[in-house]
Protein backbone atom coordinates (compact mmCIF):
# COMPACT_ATOMS: atom_id res chain seq x y z
CA UNK A 1 0.00 0.00 0.00
CA UNK A 2 1.42 3.41 -0.88
CA UNK A 3 0.40 6.80 0.36
CA UNK A 4 -2.11 7.56 -2.37
CA UNK A 5 -3.59 4.17 -1.65
CA UNK A 6 -4.13 4.84 2.07
CA UNK A 7 -5.22 8.12 0.49
CA UNK A 8 -8.18 6.10 -1.15
CA UNK A 9 -9.05 4.17 1.70
CA UNK A 10 -9.43 6.77 3.90
CA UNK A 11 -11.63 8.57 1.30
CA UNK A 12 -13.73 5.52 0.76
CA UNK A 13 -15.09 6.25 4.81
CA UNK A 14 -15.80 9.48 4.49
CA UNK A 15 -18.10 10.37 1.46
CA UNK A 16 -18.51 13.98 3.02
CA UNK A 17 -14.79 15.19 2.39
CA UNK A 18 -13.41 15.47 -1.03
CA UNK A 19 -10.38 13.13 -2.20
CA UNK A 20 -8.45 16.55 -2.11
CA UNK A 21 -9.30 16.73 1.27
CA UNK A 22 -8.29 13.28 2.53
CA UNK A 23 -5.00 13.47 0.78
CA UNK A 24 -4.52 17.09 2.37
CA UNK A 25 -5.14 15.57 5.94
CA UNK A 26 -2.89 12.49 5.39
CA UNK A 27 -0.09 14.85 4.23
CA UNK A 28 -0.29 17.32 7.54
CA UNK A 29 -0.48 13.94 9.40
CA UNK A 30 3.12 12.54 8.25
CA UNK A 31 4.41 16.47 7.74
CA UNK A 32 3.56 17.01 11.34
CA UNK A 33 5.38 13.95 12.73
CA UNK A 34 8.53 14.90 10.13
CA UNK A 35 8.38 18.24 12.33
CA UNK A 36 8.27 16.57 15.66
CA UNK A 37 10.94 14.31 14.89
CA UNK A 38 13.03 17.32 13.80
CA UNK A 39 12.78 19.14 16.34
CA UNK A 40 13.67 16.08 18.38
CA UNK A 41 10.51 14.94 19.67
CA UNK A 42 9.06 11.67 19.93
CA UNK A 43 6.05 10.38 19.13
CA UNK A 44 3.88 7.86 20.46
CA UNK A 45 0.84 6.83 19.05
CA UNK A 46 -1.07 4.35 20.93
CA UNK A 47 -1.86 0.67 19.63
CA UNK A 48 0.53 1.34 17.11
CA UNK A 49 3.89 2.22 18.18
CA UNK A 50 6.41 4.97 18.65
CA UNK A 51 9.38 6.72 17.08
CA UNK A 52 12.10 8.30 18.67
CA UNK A 53 15.40 10.07 17.56
CA UNK A 54 18.54 8.58 18.22
CA UNK A 55 22.16 10.23 18.08
CA UNK A 56 24.80 8.70 16.63
CA UNK A 57 28.29 9.89 17.25
CA UNK A 58 30.74 11.00 14.83
CA UNK A 59 32.76 8.14 13.76
CA UNK A 60 35.53 6.85 11.71
CA UNK A 61 34.24 4.82 8.66
CA UNK A 62 35.75 2.90 5.87
CA UNK A 63 34.88 3.08 2.20
CA UNK A 64 34.39 -0.60 1.53
CA UNK A 65 35.21 -0.33 -2.12
CA UNK A 66 38.54 1.49 -1.74
CA UNK A 67 39.14 1.27 1.90
CA UNK A 68 40.11 4.56 2.50
CA UNK A 69 39.29 6.11 5.56
CA UNK A 70 36.61 8.47 6.16
CA UNK A 71 35.52 10.16 9.21
CA UNK A 72 31.55 10.22 9.43
CA UNK A 73 29.90 13.22 10.84
CA UNK A 74 27.64 12.53 13.96
CA UNK A 75 24.30 12.48 12.97
CA UNK A 76 20.50 12.19 13.99
CA UNK A 77 18.64 8.90 13.15
CA UNK A 78 14.79 8.09 13.46
CA UNK A 79 14.18 4.65 14.94
CA UNK A 80 10.74 3.04 15.22
CA UNK A 81 9.92 0.70 18.10
CA UNK A 82 6.40 -1.37 17.16
CA UNK A 83 3.53 -0.90 20.05
CA UNK A 84 2.35 -4.13 21.27
CA UNK A 85 -1.18 -4.42 20.36
CA UNK A 86 0.45 -3.97 16.59
CA UNK A 87 3.18 -6.23 17.29
CA UNK A 88 1.02 -9.12 18.19
CA UNK A 89 -1.70 -8.65 15.21
CA UNK A 90 1.41 -8.90 13.04
CA UNK A 91 2.15 -12.12 14.19
CA UNK A 92 -1.08 -12.99 13.98
CA UNK A 93 -1.72 -13.92 18.05
CA UNK A 94 -4.66 -12.17 19.37
CA UNK A 95 -4.39 -8.80 21.60
CA UNK A 96 -5.61 -8.78 24.54
CA UNK A 97 -6.32 -5.53 25.95
CA UNK A 98 -4.08 -4.68 29.22
CA UNK A 99 -1.97 -2.02 30.68
CA UNK A 100 -0.51 -0.42 27.26
CA UNK A 101 3.30 -0.49 27.90
CA UNK A 102 4.37 3.23 28.01
CA UNK A 103 7.83 2.49 27.51
CA UNK A 104 11.32 4.11 25.49
CA UNK B 1 3.73 13.78 20.34
CA UNK B 2 0.70 12.12 20.69
CA UNK B 3 -2.21 11.32 18.35
CA UNK B 4 -4.19 14.32 19.89
CA UNK B 5 -1.40 16.26 19.24
CA UNK B 6 -1.69 15.78 15.57
CA UNK B 7 -5.02 15.91 15.58
CA UNK B 8 -5.04 19.68 17.11
CA UNK B 9 -2.11 20.32 14.55
CA UNK B 10 -4.23 19.43 11.60
CA UNK B 11 -7.23 21.25 13.10
CA UNK B 12 -5.65 24.23 13.61
CA UNK B 13 -3.08 24.80 10.78
CA UNK B 14 -4.81 23.23 8.13
CA UNK B 15 -8.87 23.94 9.42
CA UNK B 16 -10.64 21.23 9.05
CA UNK B 17 -13.18 20.58 12.19
CA UNK B 18 -12.19 18.90 15.26
CA UNK B 19 -14.41 15.75 14.00
CA UNK B 20 -12.96 15.42 10.82
CA UNK B 21 -8.82 15.75 12.07
CA UNK B 22 -9.91 13.08 14.83
CA UNK B 23 -11.92 10.67 12.03
CA UNK B 24 -9.29 11.16 9.54
CA UNK B 25 -6.56 10.68 11.99
CA UNK B 26 -8.40 7.54 13.45
CA UNK B 27 -8.91 6.08 10.15
CA UNK B 28 -5.47 6.70 8.86
CA UNK B 29 -3.46 4.46 11.31
CA UNK B 30 -6.42 1.63 11.45
CA UNK B 31 -6.42 1.13 7.76
CA UNK B 32 -2.20 0.97 7.81
CA UNK B 33 -2.55 -1.07 10.64
CA UNK B 34 -4.85 -3.84 8.84
CA UNK B 35 -2.57 -3.81 6.29
CA UNK B 36 0.31 -4.63 8.06
CA UNK B 37 -1.75 -7.08 10.12
CA UNK B 38 -2.24 -8.68 6.38
CA UNK B 39 1.52 -8.80 6.02
CA UNK B 40 1.63 -6.19 3.29
CA UNK B 41 4.21 -3.21 3.41
CA UNK B 42 2.74 -0.10 3.52
CA UNK B 43 5.16 3.06 1.95
CA UNK B 44 4.48 6.78 2.84
CA UNK B 45 6.73 8.72 0.31
CA UNK B 46 8.58 11.23 2.03
CA UNK B 47 8.20 9.21 5.59
CA UNK B 48 8.79 6.10 5.24
CA UNK B 49 8.08 2.12 4.78
CA UNK B 50 6.76 -0.07 7.30
CA UNK B 51 7.53 -4.08 6.04
CA UNK B 52 6.54 -7.33 7.94
CA UNK B 53 9.79 -9.81 7.77
CA UNK B 54 9.23 -13.12 8.69
CA UNK B 55 11.86 -14.54 10.71
CA UNK B 56 12.80 -17.87 11.20
CA UNK B 57 12.66 -20.28 14.24
CA UNK B 58 16.69 -20.08 15.85
CA UNK B 59 18.36 -21.16 18.50
CA UNK B 60 18.91 -18.97 21.53
CA UNK B 61 20.08 -18.89 25.03
CA UNK B 62 18.75 -17.58 28.33
CA UNK B 63 21.33 -14.90 28.97
CA UNK B 64 20.78 -15.70 32.71
CA UNK B 65 20.81 -19.49 33.10
CA UNK B 66 22.53 -20.30 29.61
CA UNK B 67 19.94 -22.59 28.75
CA UNK B 68 19.41 -23.18 24.82
CA UNK B 69 16.59 -22.27 24.09
CA UNK B 70 14.33 -22.43 20.74
CA UNK B 71 13.33 -18.78 19.88
CA UNK B 72 10.20 -19.40 18.10
CA UNK B 73 9.53 -17.99 14.34
CA UNK B 74 7.45 -15.28 14.06
CA UNK B 75 6.54 -12.24 11.97
CA UNK B 76 8.32 -8.81 12.80
CA UNK B 77 7.64 -5.38 11.81
CA UNK B 78 10.32 -2.88 10.68
CA UNK B 79 10.41 0.32 9.53
CA UNK B 80 12.63 1.98 7.59
CA UNK B 81 13.09 5.96 6.98
CA UNK B 82 12.96 7.48 3.85
CA UNK B 83 15.97 9.72 2.72
CA UNK B 84 13.58 12.58 3.09
CA UNK B 85 13.32 12.13 7.06
CA UNK B 86 16.89 11.34 7.64
CA UNK B 87 17.79 14.64 6.37
CA UNK B 88 15.12 16.45 8.17
CA UNK B 89 16.34 15.14 11.22
CA UNK B 90 20.16 16.42 10.40
CA UNK B 91 19.08 20.18 9.47
CA UNK B 92 18.67 19.36 5.73
CA UNK B 93 16.52 20.02 2.94
CA UNK B 94 15.39 16.96 0.97
CA UNK B 95 16.64 18.02 -1.84
CA UNK B 96 20.44 18.52 -0.47
CA UNK B 97 22.96 15.67 -0.39
CA UNK B 98 24.44 14.22 2.86
CA UNK B 99 27.96 15.76 2.68
CA UNK B 100 29.31 12.23 4.02
CA UNK B 101 27.17 10.50 1.87
CA UNK B 102 28.33 12.79 -1.44
CA UNK B 103 31.27 11.32 -3.29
Amino acid sequence: MTKRDLIDEVNKRFPHLSRRDSEVIINAIFDSMVEALAQGDRIEIRGFGSFVVKHRRARQGRNPKSGVLVSVAAKRVPFFKVGKELRFRVDGKPFEEDEEEIST
Amino acid sequence: MTKAEIITRIYEKVGFSKKDATDVVEATFDIIKGCLEQGQKVKISGFGNFVVNTKRPRKGRNPQTGDEIIIVGRKVLTFKASQILKKSLNGMSATESSPTEAE
